[in-house]
This record gives structure tokens, C-alpha cells and sequence, in this order.
């Protein structure tokens, strides 16, 4: 039998150096005994605090601890997976006895079974795991429990006593300097402390219970919180102790309340239950008369476009309303020459409040341009004021509005129309189309050319531009692209907003 | 009016806020408090630092600014017509107490919400002020999240922003009809505006062509919805959800068992808060957000969830066509809708294959749920036989009887 003694219970350059060194000798898991208690023959393990680690006794190697090298992913002729130096250095941790043994067994069985680590079920891998995962559960926890008492005014000086479930008080330390980096503190623990001084992280050896900081006045407030935002109708104490197991709750200067808490609970929750309602105070029943809200549109004709875009949000013509973020009216001069009719809103439309501001609106906006029509001497709707959509994880996939929308919404557009009384209308797709000509108009039939309307104004049907961000092929596209430019210029010609034959 | 000091006013304004249930402290960026003046780090996964009896996480310090409210809602113990005690919270102490809690690690942050007192717009003004000294005044980096008042400016919701990890709005009611009738002030149409402009704020500084120079800017927002208070049943709430979802990019709804407050008004039950439901609510939800669930697949409008089982296993009932899977063999997308395996222990399954064919101990050790999986899965050595048909199947499936989930 072999044994193996290590300078401290957490010394991982020790462990390594060994099992490394064993490893190639050839000396199987069975023939080892691990222990990191110190030998009442040899002189204690170095220095003060953890770090740096020896092997001594029957190593027979009485040569000073080696010093930290890279680690051993290519060490004496061999190499391990990244993954298992990982787990290693979690699993040291452990509280476990077997936990040295254990991690030897794994570095052996890596020989022969190069991809061990990456089968979580494997029972030796499986422990190893669970062990790592009880780590990092200890670690976090100490990150949540550790209650800092002040200890010193001037400067602000704070320390803690804590217990943690595994020997991970260096380990949990880095993340107090980050978060308290310019506060001066001291966690004391009965392995290790660590002490921060604005600077510099210091170790040194475990304490005593009788060491630890005596109680902050904060303390009672904090316990006020923690009574109060208890909920007693929904007692779950379970849970409770799952996520803050009893062991924590002798530091926690809030857990002396739980006795209390939960004894209290099932009657205070029954006296609400019970509690019949008391009478308002008369204050409140005269506020409620002088904040009744104004009720649903009423049906008025609007008389601006003002009144329009406040009427609408109220809109309840069709079911559109309950799943659109608002309604979203029209846009732009209130005489404006020139009027563009839309599908319905999209996403980023819905969200916005305003018509063509998404994908759609910037292939718009460029084909505007281009066409040398000013988007902003133009009106700019919709023949559907709502977004139509159907929910699809963290998305909202756009539905084209039925008939019966679109002729509960052209109320809306032909209010629109008569305010503003454009020269020339737009429409941008086969849904527009309908609902400014008042039947279905095909586009590729009709685009292109100035259709008459019954009231003066002429009408011009074309491409919806997220028709445009939908054809796959390039040449269609390109094509497609020329007539839409070519149409929204003849639309700004009619109006009047270009100079005929200005390209 | 009588002066209370700061104990009394942190117990009413504490117990005033605890029926919000969210207190994620997660998904902020990272940083901390290196190179600063102040204290604070929030490092992506948020920290619990204490639990009530009632299970609950305590990672902020949740308290409102004020309960004095000028809204009746029915449900909110908060509303004008309720006679609970009022208090209100100066900017300076609401400040004070964040950092002495912080300092000593009892938080992670502070979580402000307020009654509604003047306007809007006053109200949200005061909150804004407190977390702007927080940020500034004491270079404080841990974790903030403010609850956003519907009918404030939108200039002052973009300030909260700037200064906020997280914000959200509360819809509170899952249908519009109770929403109108018990909480009358209350216009859902503010509420999804604020929301929409929130959700093209957050997405707009989230460009990375605007990161530089980094201003820090609200990261995620987040709504809460009251269960049992009105008519509506898990199949309109999951549908609102799913709304909700898709059109804001919510990173949480929060549902939130009707529970019984101190001086409840005559329009809503007293009863005991339906705490199984809301677990189960919550067991939908993952299930559409990280099992690839549509909310119909789950459970129609109009529909409760059953409430025996969990829901996944409930569609796997109804669907026994599809079982049994294999696990050595079925993508990641089936083994997702097998009752009992996890999304961590499917990707486990994905990966401990490669070496060796899974038995059904092999499920074990990778953390599934065994006794609900078996009935649904193949493994080496195993078959379930007729179980996955048989009648009783649900029966064995069924949890003993637990009041105090979640």
C-alpha cells in the first residue's frame, strides 16, 4: 500500500503531482491510500495557508513541494481532457473522504477509456459529477449566505463568520472582492480565511466559532424585511429548506425568526380568508366618481386626423385590437397630394405606433428615394389599422387580414381619404388594392398605370414591398424592384411632388 | 399624520410589495466593482440570498416607494378603497437602505415599485431619482429593476432604462373584460404601448453598432399575471402569455396565485391562494418556452390544465401514439416532449449515447425522472410492454397530493 499524504485537504498541484507520478509508475487505484491528515512524524506542510502542497512519507520523496506548473493536460507522456482538470479541481472540494481515491480511479480508467468524461453515465463520471455539482452548489450558497457584519466606522470594516458545506472558502472568495472591491473585509471560516484589503486577497488558517464578529445594528432591520415580505397564506416550508438547509441557518441572522413565521402562518392566512371587507373611506368613493374614464369611442364621425389617431386606439370593429400592442393611424401632412396605402402593421409597426418603420418600411423608404418621391410630403396608411398575427415562441408571425377586417377597417380609411383628400392613392398590394378600389384588383394586371376613383382622384396599384423581401430569386427581384420604382415615381409625378420627366 | 420611522415604514412598504412575484436578479450584464467608487457586481446568474417560509426567493430588496395609491384595483391591497396602513419612503432612505443591505450581502439589489400618487408621471419621476443617486451619486452596480407606471412619459420610462438591469409592467389580469371591471383606472392599451416602446429601446441599444461608448440600458423587462382573481381559465392565460411572448420578447410572465391580502375587496374570492395551479402554469410555460410547445398543444382557450398531473405528462397521455421513444435513437426535439427528461438530462442522453447504449439506469444517473419516464421510453434492455396503452397508466403517473408547491 502506497499512501499518499498531501500538504492541505484542498492541495490540487499535490494531488496532481503524485497521481501523475503513480499513473506512470503503473500503480493501480486499489494499491493507494490517500490523506491529506498530517503525519505526527513529519513536520507540518508548509508555510501558512493553502497553496503550494507536497507529497511526503511513503512517496519517499522528501524533496520540497513542486511548484505550480501549467496543467498536466501533457504531463509525463500522457494527457487528459481539459474537462477532467476541471472536474478535479471542483471535486477536491468535496468534503468526501473517497473524493482523492475517486479522482485517481477516473485519471487511471482516462488510459484505456480516453473519452470517459464526456459519458455522464458512467457511475465513477456520474459521482464525480454530483460531487462537482454539491462544489459549486457550496460555492454559490456561500456567495448568498455570508452576512457581513461592520466592525469598524473608519474605515467602513466589515467580517463574517461562515460555515460552508465544502472546503470552498478560496474558491468563493474572488467573487467578494469583485463585488466589494472597495470595502475593506474578512471571512472567517473553520478552514480558511480570506481577508480583502481593497488590493489583495489573503489566506490564512481556520478559526474559531468563538472568533466571529458580534451583531450589526442593520441586522434588525433586515429581520423587519425578511417578516414582512413573507407571504403566511402560502406557507411552503419544504422549499424553504430545500434551497436554505438547516446547516446555514445558525449565521443567518434572519432565520431565528422562522420558528416564529411558520407557527404564526395558518392563523394569520385564516383571519384573512375570514376578514370580511371593511367600507371604503368616503374620500374614495368621490375620487371614484372624478376618475371615471371616458367610455369606448362613440361613433362620431373624427373631424381631424388628430381625432382619428385617438378614436382608433379604441377601435372595436373586429378582434384585431386584442392582440396588437395599438392601433396604428396614418401619417403626414393633412392635405398631403399624395396617400399610401399599406397591408396592415407589422411588428416593429405594431410597437412603434407608426405606419412603415420596419423591414418593409426601410425597402420603401429606399424605393422612395430612388423614385425621388418625398416620404414626407406624403400621407402614409394602412388598409388595416391593427397587426394581425399568430405567436410563435418569441416571435410574431404575420397573417394577411381577412375580408371581413379589412371592410370593418376601411371605416377607418375612408375617414382618412376624406381628410385628406389626396390627388393621387397608392395602394401597395393586393389587400390595399381591395380596399381602395373597393374590389379585388390584381397587380400585375393593373400596375403601372392610373386607375380612375369614383371621387376625382386617380388610384395606382403596385407591389407591397415585403413582396419584394420575399422573392427568392434575384432576377425576379431585380425586376420586380425596376416596376415598383418605376410606379412610385409616376405616383409622385401625378401628384405633382416631381417634375414630369425630370430623369 | 403620524412621523413613522424607518422600521415601521419597511414593514408596510415590504409587506405592501410582496404579492409582486418576480425577484429574478438574473440577466443583467456583467460587471462589477473593480476600477469603481462604489459596491455591486452582477455576474449573469442571479443569487438567492435568503428564503421566506414561503418558499420564496429573497434576491432584492422589493419594496414600494409609497402604497398611498390613487387606483382602485380590486385585487391589489394597495388600492385607495383598502384601509391598510400607508407609508412612504424618501428618496435618500430608500437609498440608504439599499446600500446598508447591500454592503452586508443581504441583497443583490433593489426592486422599486410605487403606488400611484399625484400622476404618473410624479410617481415614476421619484423612482427614477432613486435609482439615478444609486448609480451616480454612489456608483452602485448591482442589480435594479423598477417597475415602470404605465401612463408615465415615455421619456421618463427610457431614464428608467438607462439606470434599470430589468423593468416591467404588470398586466395583472389575463383578460381584458376583468381587467376593465376590476381595476378600472387601469387601460391595458398604456400598458402594451409601454411595453412595445420598452421592447424597441431594449432591442435598439442591444445593436452592437451602439455598444460603443457603452451605455448601459435596461437588458430585459418582465410581467406578472394574477391567477384566480377573475373567470379566466389556464388556457386564456396561457394563450395571453403567449401573446405576450412573441410580441414584447418578455424574458419572464410571472404568474402569481390570488392570494388572500388584508382588507380584500367584496369583489374577489377568499380563499386560499390556488398555489397548484399557478405550479402548473408555470410547468406550461417552461414547456412553451424551452420544449418547443405551442400554447394549443398544451391546452386550448377556454380550458383549465389538469391539475393531477404535470402538463407535459398530460399531453403524453393524449398522444400515446408517439411513445414509445427510443432513447438511443430519437432527436433532441422528441426526447423533449418525453415525460421526466429535462432539457439538461436530454442533452446528456445526446451525449453519453455516443459511448455506450443507455440502459434504463444509465437515465437515471443522467437525472431523469425515471418512474415518470419509463412507461414512454425504449432503452437497452428495456421496453415498456403495453404499459404506455394501458388504462391505469395515468393513475400511476399521478402526484400525491401536495398543497405547498412553489
Amino acid at each position: 500500500m502506497r499512501v499518499v499524504r498531501l500538504a492541505s485537504e484542498i492541495d490540487f498541484d499535490g494531488w496532481r503531482a503524485a497521481a501523475r507520478r503513480l499513473r506512470a509508475e503503473g500503480v493501480s487505484p486499489e494499491a493507494i491510500a490517500w490523506t491529506a491528515e498530517r503525519d505526527l512524524f513529519s513536520p507540518p506542510p508548509c508555510g501558512e495557508g493553502a497553496g503550494g502542497g507536497g507529497v511526503s512519507a511513503e512517496m519517499a520523496d522528501s524533496e520540497p513541494a513542486p511548484p505550480p506548473q501549467p496543467l498536466p493536460t501533457r504531463g509525463r507522456g500522457f494527457t487528459v481532457p481539459t474537462a477532467f482538470v476541471d472536474l478535479a479541481q471542483a471535486v477536491i472540494l468535496h468534503r468526501a473522504s473517497d473524493r482523492l481515491a475517486l479522482l485517481y480511479r477516473l485519471l487511471w480508467r482516462l488510459e484505456r477509456e480516453p473519452r470517459l468524461i464526456d459519458n455522464p453515465a458512467d457511475p465513477d463520471v456520474a459521482r464525480a459529477r454530483d460531487m462537482q455539482k454539491a462544489v459549486a452548489r457550496a460555492i454559490h450558497k456561500m456567495h448568498a449566505f455570508v452576512r457581513f457584519r461592520l466592525i469598524e466606522t473608519d474605515p467602513e470594516t466589515y467580517a463574517a463568520w461562515f460555515e460552508p458545506a465544502h472546503r470552498v472558502t478560496e474558491a468563493a472568495a474572488p467573487f467578494f472582492a469583485r463585488r466589494f472591491t472597495n470595502m475593506t473585509w474578512t471571512i472567517l471560516t473553520p478552514d480558511a480565511c480570506v481577508a480583502w484589503d481593497g488590493q489583495t486577497l489573503r489566506v490564512s488558517d481556520g478559526v474559531d466559532p468563538a472568533d466571529a464578529p458580534s451583531e450589526d445594528a442593520q441586522e434588525e432591520l433586515w429581520r423587519t424585511y425578511y417578516a414582512s415580505i413573507f407571504n403566511p397564506a402560502r406557507l411552503n416550508e419544504k422549499m424553504m429548506r430545500q434551497e436554505m438547509p438547516k446547516r446555514y441557518w445558525r449565521n443567518l441572522p434572519e432565520a431565528r425568526l422562522i420558528p416564529q413565521l411558520i407557527e404564526t402562518a395558518q392563523e394569520r392566512a385564516a383571519a384573512m380568508v375570514a376578514a370580511a371587507p371593511s367600507p371604503p373611506p368616503d374620500r374614495v368613493l368621490k375620487a371614484a366618481l372624478r376618475h371615471a374614464r371616458d367610455g369606448a369611442f362613440n361613433g362620431d364621425l373624427p373631424t381631424s386626423l388628430d381625432e382619428v389617431a385617438a378614436a382608433v386606439q379604441v377601435c372595436r370593429r373586429c378582434d384585431l385590437w386584442r392582440d396588437a400592442t395599438q392601433a396604428v393611424p396614418g401619417q403626414g401632412p393633412a392635405h398631403a397630394p399624395l396617400m399610401f396605402v399599406g397591408e396592415q402593421p407589422g411588428d416593429q409597426e405594431d410597437l412603434a405606433g407608426q405606419p412603415f418603420v420596419g423591414p418593409a418600411g426601410q425597402v420603401f423608404d429606399a424605393a422612395l428615394k430612388e423614385a425621388g418621391v418625398p416620404r414626407e410630403q406624403a400621407f402614409v396608411t394602412n388598409a388595416v389599422k391593427h397587426f394581425k398575427h399568430e405567436p410563435r415562441g418569441k416571435r410574431r408571425i404575420h397573417k394577411t387580414p381577412d375580408r371581413g377586417e379589412v371592410t370593418a377597417c376601411r371605416w377607418w380609411l375612408d375617414t382618412e381619404r376624406r381628410l385628406v383628400r389626396p390627388r393621387v392613392i397608392v395602394a401597395l398590394g393586393a389587400t390595399a388594392a381591395h380596399a381602395v378600389i373597393g374590389r379585388a384588383t390584381p397587380i400585375a394586371a393593373n400596375r403601372g398605370r392610373a386607375l380612375h376613383l369614383p371621387d376625382q382622384g386617380q388610384a395606382i396599384v403596385t407591389y407591397h414591398p415585403s413582396f419584394l423581401l420575399r422573392l427568392p430569386d434575384a432576377d425576379a427581384r431585380d425586376r420586380a424592384h425596376a416596376e415598383f420604382v418605376e410606379d412610385l415615381r409616376l405616383a409622385g409625378e401625378l401628384a405633382k411632388l416631381i417634375d414630369q420627366g425630370a430623369q | 399624520m403620524a412621523v413613522l420611522d424607518i422600521r415601521r415604514k419597511l414593514a408596510i412598504l415590504a409587506d405592501a410589495a410582496k404579492y409582486d412575484a418576480s425577484c429574478a436578479s438574473s440577466g443583467g450584464e456583467k460587471r462589477d466593482s473593480v476600477g469603481g467608487k462604489g459596491v455591486g457586481s452582477t455576474e449573469g446568474m442571479g443569487i438567492c440570498h435568503a428564503y421566506a417560509p414561503d418558499g420564496r426567493c429573497i434576491s432584492l430588496l422589493k419594496i414600494l416607494l409609497t402604497n398611498f395609491c390613487i387606483y382602485d384595483c380590486a385585487y391589489c391591497i394597495n388600492r385607495v378603497s383598502s384601509n391598510t396602513p400607508r407609508a412612504r419612503f424618501s428618496v435618500k432612505e430608500v437609498v440608504d437602505l439599499t446600500l446598508n443591505f447591500y454592503k452586508r450581502n443581504y441583497i443583490e439589489g433593489l426592486f422599486l415599485s410605487s403606488g400611484v400618487i399625484q400622476s404618473g408621471d410624479y410617481t415614476m419621476e421619484e423612482m427614477v431619482r432613486i435609482a439615478k443617486s444609486l448609480r451616480l451619486d454612489h456608483d452602485f452596480r448591482g442589480y435594479i429593476h423598477l417597475k415602470l407606471i404605465p401612463e408615465a412619459s415615455p421619456e421618463l420610462a427610457a431614464q428608467a432604462g438607462l439606470y434599470a438591469d430589468r423593468v416591467s409592467i404588470n398586466i395583472e389580469l389575463p383578460r381584458d373584460d376583468s381587467l376593465k371591471s376590476l381595476a378600472p383606472e387601469k387601460d391595458v392599451g398604456d400598458i402594451k404601448r409601454a411595453m412595445g416602446r420598452m421592447r424597441l429601446a431594449i432591442e435598439d441599444k442591444a445593436e452592437p453598432a451602439r455598444k460603443a461608448p457603452r451605455k448601459s440600458f435596461a437588458r430585459s423587462q418582465s410581467t406578472q399575471l394574477i391567477v384566480g382573481a377573475d373567470e379566466a381559465k389556464d388556457g386564456d392565460i396561457l394563450a395571453r402569455s403567449a401573446s405576450l411572448y412573441g410580441a414584447y420578447r418578455l424574458s419572464r410572465v410571472y404568474y402569481s396565485a390570488f392570494s388572500p391580502i388584508p382588507d380584500a375587496s367584496h369583489r374577489l374570492p377568499s380563499a386560499r391562494p390556488p398555489l397548484l395551479r399557478e405550479h402548473r402554469l408555470y410547468q406550461a410555460d417552461w414547456l412553451m418556452r424551452f420544449y418547443g410547445f405551442a400554447q394549443p398543444e398544451i391546452i386550448g382557450q377556454g380550458q383549465d390544465l389538469d391539475l393531477s398531473v404535470d402538463p407535459k405528462t398530460a399531453w403524453a397521455l393524449r398522444n400515446r401514439a408517439r411513445f414509445p421513444v427510443d432513447v438511443n435513437a430519437a432527436d433532441r426535439e422528441t426526447l423533449l416532449r418525453v415525460p421526466g427528461l429535462g432539457a439538461k438530462a436530454v442533452d446528456r442522453i445526446l451525449l453519453a449515447r455516443r459511448q455506450a447504449r443507455l440502459t434504463i439506469d444509465d437515465l437515471k444517473r443522467v437525472g431523469a425522472v425515471v418512474k415518470r419516464a419509463r412507461a414512454f421510453v425504449v432503452a437497452e434492455g428495456w421496453t415498456p410492454g403495453a404499459a404506455t396503452d394501458g388504462e391505469h397508466l395515468k393513475a400511476r403517473l399521478v402526484e400525491p397530493a401536495q398543497l405547498s408547491l412553489f
